[in-house]
């Protein structure tokens, strides 16, 4: 593979996974409002809800394009909107009207920014959606989380589910997520279940944030692998961690109160993850090595250069990212395989697979049925 | 301590335990009480003593304590040492006992008297103690046993002595009961001892106290290191110690001396149970003061914490060992050895496999009147062995041998005897233990078979342990000769193996002296007082061997074999491979090489650095085969792998010789298929045997080349045998030998039924009449190892096959526990070697048990250097590799692997070079994949 021009994501549109009428389950006759679906994650655990038999309620700023373009007009029916913000009271009250449940994944994932800003959309944004179930009197609540929460960004494996450490977590990201988080388990009553899930890296087709960023930059050379990328990380195929987040949700009378780490649970070095999908979409994976100690100050130069710095692109290395992609970290699932009575389905291999067919079509492949969800 | 009824019997008081308590302690152990002082010292006073005592714990419970464990500690340590034991006593028996543990007056935290106390005074100390505590009507129906430590093990001894209706055995760590005048005392000592230092090292400073918490070979618990110290953080405090020091009876002079004799001597005369637990990696207690223990208490159990030194008690958990002794000793629990040794004694003579015992000597005598040749040394033609070092790579793989030396079987008889004779003269009896360091050849054959007719004990600890692991070895078994070649004398003068130096071979006196060696065997003269008496021919069932494993699978452990049991190693292999009188082999494997006389068969050593087996070449190889026309060829399988390289370099003479070979063993490690076929090219003729065993068991099983090929067929899922594949097929039993599996529980641990089982995977067992007697001074080893009456536990994993055949498929301690269960790791290996460019792979896990992950760490085949091919580098493998390693295993195992990384070569031992060493490449893989930088394995 020779240097060419970057790469540059496709269109998702006419890429996108298929609901089919026909694998609907009966309607529950029960909504569930679904924070954040306009993401990768939240809108398959959106479009999971609708085919068990929910009436899913999108809550978010951004039109829930994916869900509804994955949507066959059985499923429509199921599908409802309410476009606005999670830290507004007013929006968050009339969203809620009449729910049953809120499965609340929005958040503000990056990692710089300053510490208002997380705390704003995070921890507040929590707190307010918490209110007004509570207010509502709506007794179902699942907080989508991160593993980040609870580790200090020294390397570690098998680690159990631990309890949420603010004052240790590397980066305002996980720090507000770990405030969040110990927020709605405080929430946690007979009245009011709450579960915590915290899926750890979700990966998938059309996955702006980790997938085609990794892609993208490899193509330009611009992904080192650090310390020859040997660590080794648990990853989580998106398909399967919506599926436990649907599973936490049925199972709240048992689960609640516990919070979850979710992943394939198949542990693959850093490098290698890199690859599979760099090799998904076609791309030369990255070749150069560094050495983590190096990437780590430079990531401590560029967050104080970009802290500066006005606008919205992310930086290419921050400290943080340089602690996760140097430093081991997955995760001893056999309690959480055990409370929710669940495996993941989708093996790495076979989801790197459908990232090579949405990425990488060949033409006997049917674009409009690249991976139907059933 | 109900019966307790004298009125003016003190009673104990809380102890000076601080709130924040002291790591180990339950509160309420901790205690004082007073006694009235009866030592010439300091008679009358009364003095406040501190101890720890389970007492109160069994009131607690309600339990009536069988005896009583009177714990002792020496200098500069107090009662703390023995906190785990005063923790366990109440639970961990199958009664309970009462643990006392004493701080000794100016010690810990007892009375600081402002004497000098002597042993006497230390002696009359402790038994004012017990009398004041009521030990001595209350100890219990089991009386006291006395648990000891440094000067701590003369002074309860001494107190055993005034006691001897309470003291009802004694255990000893590590400890000194006698010294003996004009001996050397140890130089940490003498360095305390001396007039500059004594007074500041001991008291003024904490230095003393320092350097002997410093001798704990593991890691502090600082909180447990901070408690040690805490009674001795004053000069005034430590005085207890610098008077301790003061009174160490170095010689007659010495006030302390003469009672020390008298205790010594005590200990001697009186046959009270006794156990050792002796750490031997001590620079003050050395072997020596083990040796003298052991002369003292013949019976006594002895167990050696291979890896401890000097504070055994706290780098190891003595408690276990030491209470389940005390079952054996005192509660009706069976002897677990004994009861092994019966079980096997009885099971071999009901074998229908039984054979009378040879003696490993006998054909030797029966031949001393033939001429035809018995054993033959090759070496290099032409110049001796100087040229051997400069060796070029391409000289020695070219280089002609020729017969250095050779011994008809009537000569080879007269060297015995007049080897015996020398050995006899310089004091070597039956059960001596003799060191041999010799090379294998006719130099060696001819000691070993001297010992053997002696009776001595042979002790063969070999180079590949390397000197540090020789050096543990030989302290360990205590020689008391060292019979070796030059270069094995001046190692032993460097590093201080034990035994009196004998030169193998003749020098000048003054090159005897250079290597302080008393004398050479071959121009030794025996003493002409020395009448020549015949001498008994040695019983059966005494130990002839110590054999020591190659210590891939921790220390190196010393292996006893009776002359019965190594008469039967040559049985089976006389009957298994149905070698004997007449047959030629090549000597080139160490344990079987001294098998040749035994079995009537002429050896030859091939030219080669017996010290390294991949310097065999295969010219060496075909010219020791053609010098005798040998049909067996005994070889390790990294001297194979060197033949097979080097097989271009043998001319037609030599090609022709080796196809004269009918049959070749190759033991001591797994051996591949690429390999064996290799030799097969070699020598078309000879069956390939590549025999399974352990130095415990050597060999076990056998398998040939041609039933590898079979069971690779059998092991087809569709189309196979029920059982055959995942693992290295080993084959069947050899002659006289039996195997089970122990099935696995879900944790890992073998605990159900023996089986033959097809398909049950298990730890397995193994019984022969050529089985090891017992793993020397080892008795906790040897208890765990034979826990099965009648079996060794080999500590490897394997199952059975529908036709009988054993699959091996890794070791107990190499066993992998993932969410989804147990996995081992020969099948993923084996699986992952058949990629072109893996030379050797081993699975390995990461992570926490019960979570772990696979991960396959592949050698690669290095590819020859070009400019501008890139160097294997240690660390991940490259995606293709990856990818095809993943997917392979998993088709073959089903096991999804977590990670493959490569290396340039896997650590090995040193002896085989060919058993990887699993847990040090389970720590560099997770080193590797926490992602910190990637060093060497």
């Amino acid at each position: 593979m020779s240097k060419t021009a970057a790469w540059t994501a496709p269109d998702p549109s006419g890429r996108r996974a298929i609901l089919p009428d026909s694998s609907l389950e009966n309607s529950k006759d029960r909504t569930v409002v679904v924070t954040g679906a306009s993401g990768l994650l939240g809108s398959r655990v959106a479009l999971k809800l609708i085919r068990a038999g929910y009436t899913v309620r999108c809550f978010q700023r951004r039109d829930a394009v994916a869900v509804r373009e994955s949507l066959q007009p059985k499923g429509l029916e199921r599908f409802e909107q309410h476009r606005g913000s999670i830290t507004h009271p007013d929006h968050v009250s009339r969203a809620l009207d009449g729910a049953d449940a809120v499965v609340h994944l929005a958040a503000k994932v990056s990692v710089t920014g300053p510490w208002e800003e997380y705390v704003e959309t995070n921890v507040t944004g929590t707190r307010i959606l918490l209110e007004g179930a509570r207010a509502e009197g709506i007794g179902r609540f699942v907080q989508v989380s991160s593993p980040s929460v609870s580790h200090a960004g020294s390397a570690f494996m098998g680690q159990g589910n631990q309890p949420a450490d603010p004052d240790n977590a590397r980066g305002n990201y996980a720090r507000s997520k770990a405030y969040a988080e110990r927020l709605a388990l405080d929430y946690d009553s007979q009245d009011l279940l709450v579960g915590v899930v915290r899926p750890h890296l979700v990966w998938g087709p059309g996955d702006t944030q980790l997938v085609e960023r990794v892609i993208e930059r490899a193509s330009r050379g611009g992904i080192p692998l650090l310390d020859a990328g040997a660590a080794l990380i648990d990853s989580t195929y998106v398909d399967n961690a919506a599926e436990a987040v649907l599973r936490d949700f049925e199972r709240l009378e048992t689960v609640h109160g516990k919070p979850l780490v979710i992943s394939n649970g198949e542990p693959r070095t850093v490098g290698e993850l890199m690859t599979m999908m760099c090799e998904a979409a076609g791309v030369q994976p990255p070749q150069r090595t560094v050495p983590a100690s190096v990437a780590k100050l430079a990531g401590s130069v560029v967050e104080k250069i970009w802290a500066r710095r006005p606008g919205a692109d992310e930086p290419p290395m921050t400290r943080f990212l340089a602690e996760q992609l140097s430093t081991s970290h997955w995760f001893d699932q056999r309690e959480t395989h055990e409370l929710l009575d669940w495996k993941p389905e989708v093996s790495i291999d076979e989801g790197m697979e459908s990232l090579r067919r949405y990425y990488r079509p060949r033409s006997s492949e049917n674009t409009a049925s690249l991976r139907p969800l059933v | 301590m109900a019966t307790a009824n004298r009125t003016t019997r003190p009673t104990p008081r809380p102890g000076p335990i601080p709130l924040k308590r002291w790591p180990g302690v339950a509160r309420d152990a901790s205690r004082v009480i007073d006694a009235e002082s009866t030592a010439p010292v300091d008679s009358g006073s009364l003095r406040t003593w501190h101890f720890l005592d389970n007492g109160p714990e069994l009131e607690r419970q309600g339990l009536d304590p069988v005896g009583t464990i009177l714990c002792v500690h020496g200098n500069p340590t107090w009662s703390y040492l023995w906190r785990n034991v005063v923790a366990a006593g109440a639970n961990s028996g199958i009664q309970p006992w009462r643990v006392v543990a004493v701080d000794q007056l100016d010690m810990g935290y007892s009375e600081r008297t402002g004497l000098e106390r002597s042993l006497e005074d230390r002696v009359r100390d402790l038994g004012d103690f017990t009398r004041a505590l009521g030990l001595d009507d209350a100890a219990g129906p089991e009386g006291v046993v006395t648990l000891s430590h440094d000067w701590g093990g003369l002074i309860s001894q001494g107190w055993g002595m005034k006691h001897p209706d309470l003291h009802r055995g004694r255990i000893f760590t590590n400890t000194a009961l006698h010294h003996a005048q004009g001996e050397e005392i140890p130089g940490a000592l003498r360095l305390a001892l001396h007039p500059a230092v004594h007074g500041k090292g001991t008291r003024s400073t904490t230095a003393f106290l320092d350097v002997t918490l410093s001798l704990h070979k593991g890691t502090w618990d600082p909180e447990v290191r901070k408690t040690f110290r805490s009674p001795y953080t004053s000069p005034a405090a430590r005085e207890g110690i610098q008077n301790f020091v003061a009174d160490i009876p170095v010689d007659e002079g010495h006030r302390s001396y003469a009672a020390m004799q008298r205790i010594a001597q005590a200990v001697a005369d009186d046959d009270l149970p006794c156990l050792v637990l002796w750490g031997p990696g001590d620079p003050v207690f050395k072997q020596r003061y083990l040796d003298d223990i052991l002369a003292r208490n013949p019976e006594a159990t002895l167990h050696r914490f291979d890896k401890a030194g000097h504070l055994v008690a706290e780098e190891e958990d003595i408690s276990t060992v030491l209470f389940t002794w005390l079952d054996e000793a005192y509660l009706g629990a069976p002897d677990v050895v004994e009861r092994h040794r019966v079980v096997r004694e009885k099971d071999r003579k009901a074998s229908p496999l039984a054979l009378d015992y040879r003696p490993m000597v006998s054909e030797l005598e029966e031949r001393r009147d033939d001429d035809s040749l018995a054993v033959v040394d090759m070496g290099p033609a032409g110049r001796g062995l100087k040229d051997r070092s400069g060796d070029s790579e391409r000289r020695s793989r070219t280089r002609q041998a020729t017969i250095r030396r050779q011994l008809s079987w009537r000569e080879l008889a007269e060297q015995v005897d007049r080897t015996a004779e020398v050995l006899r003269d310089l004091g070597v009896q039956a059960g001596t233990r003799v060191n041999l360091m010799v090379p294998p050849g006719s130099r060696l054959t001819t000691l070993i078979y001297a010992c053997l007719k002696i009776g001595a004990v042979i002790v063969v600890a070999d180079t590949g342990l390397g000197i540090k692991g020789l050096t543990r070895a030989l302290r360990g078994a205590s020689p008391e000769f060292l019979v070796g070649i030059p270069q094995a004398l001046l190692a032993a003068k460097t590093a201080g193996w034990p035994g009196r130096r004998v030169l193998a071979g003749t020098a000048h006196s003054s090159t005897l002296r250079l290597l302080g060696a008393e004398t050479g065997i071959e121009s030794h003269e025996v003493s002409a007082a020395q009448p020549t008496t015949p001498w008994n021919a040695p019983q059966p069932d005494n130990v002839a061997a110590i054999l020591y494993t190659s210590g891939s699978t921790g220390p190196a452990k010393g292996v006893a074999y009776t002359h019965r049991q190594l008469s039967s190693m040559r049985d089976a292999i006389q009957n298994t491979y149905g070698l004997g009188e007449g047959a030629g082999l090549v000597a080139g494997f160490a344990p079987f090489a001294l098998l040749g006389p035994a079995l009537g068969a002429t050896s030859v050593t091939p030219d080669m650095d017996v010290t390294q087996p991949k310097t065999l070449t295969a010219k060496a190889l075909a010219q020791a085969v053609r010098a005798i026309s040998a049909t067996v060829v005994f070889a390790s399988p990294a001297a194979l792998m060197n033949v097979v390289e080097t097989r271009e370099d043998m001319n037609e003479d030599e090609q022709a010789a080796m196809q004269g070979v009918e049959r070749l063993l190759s033991a001591g490690a797994p051996i591949t298929v690429p390999l064996l076929e290799g030799m097969e090219e070699i020598c078309p003729h000879a069956k390939l045997h590549t025999p399974y065993g352990m130095t415990e068991c050597l060999p076990l099983t056998d398998v040939n080349l041609d039933q590898i090929r079979e069971a690779e067929r059998d092991a087809d899922p569709q189309d196979g045998v029920e059982g055959a594949g995942a693992g290295v097929c080993v084959g069947t039993p050899v002659y006289g030998a039996r195997v089970q599996v122990v099935p696995l529980d879900d944790t890992g641990a073998a605990t159900g039924e023996p089986t033959h089982t097809p398909g049950i995977t298990g730890e397995i067992i193994a019984a022969a009449p050529h089985a090891k007697d017992h793993y020397d001074r080892l008795w906790w080893t040897e208890r765990t190892s034979a826990s099965i009456p009648g079996w060794h536990r080999t500590g490897d994993v394997g199952h059975f096959d529908a036709t009988g055949r054993l699959w091996v498929e890794g070791r107990l301690s190499h066993l992998i526990s993932t969410e989804s269960g147990l996995l081992t790791p020969v099948a993923g290996e084996t699986a992952a070697e058949k990629i072109s460019g893996v030379r050797r792979a081993a699975v390995v896990g990461v992570g926490p048990w019960g979570a772990q992950v696979p991960v396959v760490v592949v050698e690669r085949e290095s590819a020859p250097a070009r400019n501008g091919s890139r160097a294997i580098k240690d660390g991940p493998a490259p995606q293709a590799l990856a990818r095809a390693v993943r997917s392979v295993v998993e088709s073959a195992t089903g096991v999804r692997v977590a990670a493959i990384l490569q290396v340039r070569e896997h650590p090995t031992d040193i002896r085989h070079n060919s058993k990887i060493d699993r847990p040090r490449l389970a720590a560099w893989a997770d080193s590797v994949l926490s992602g910190g930088k990637v060093r060497k394995p």
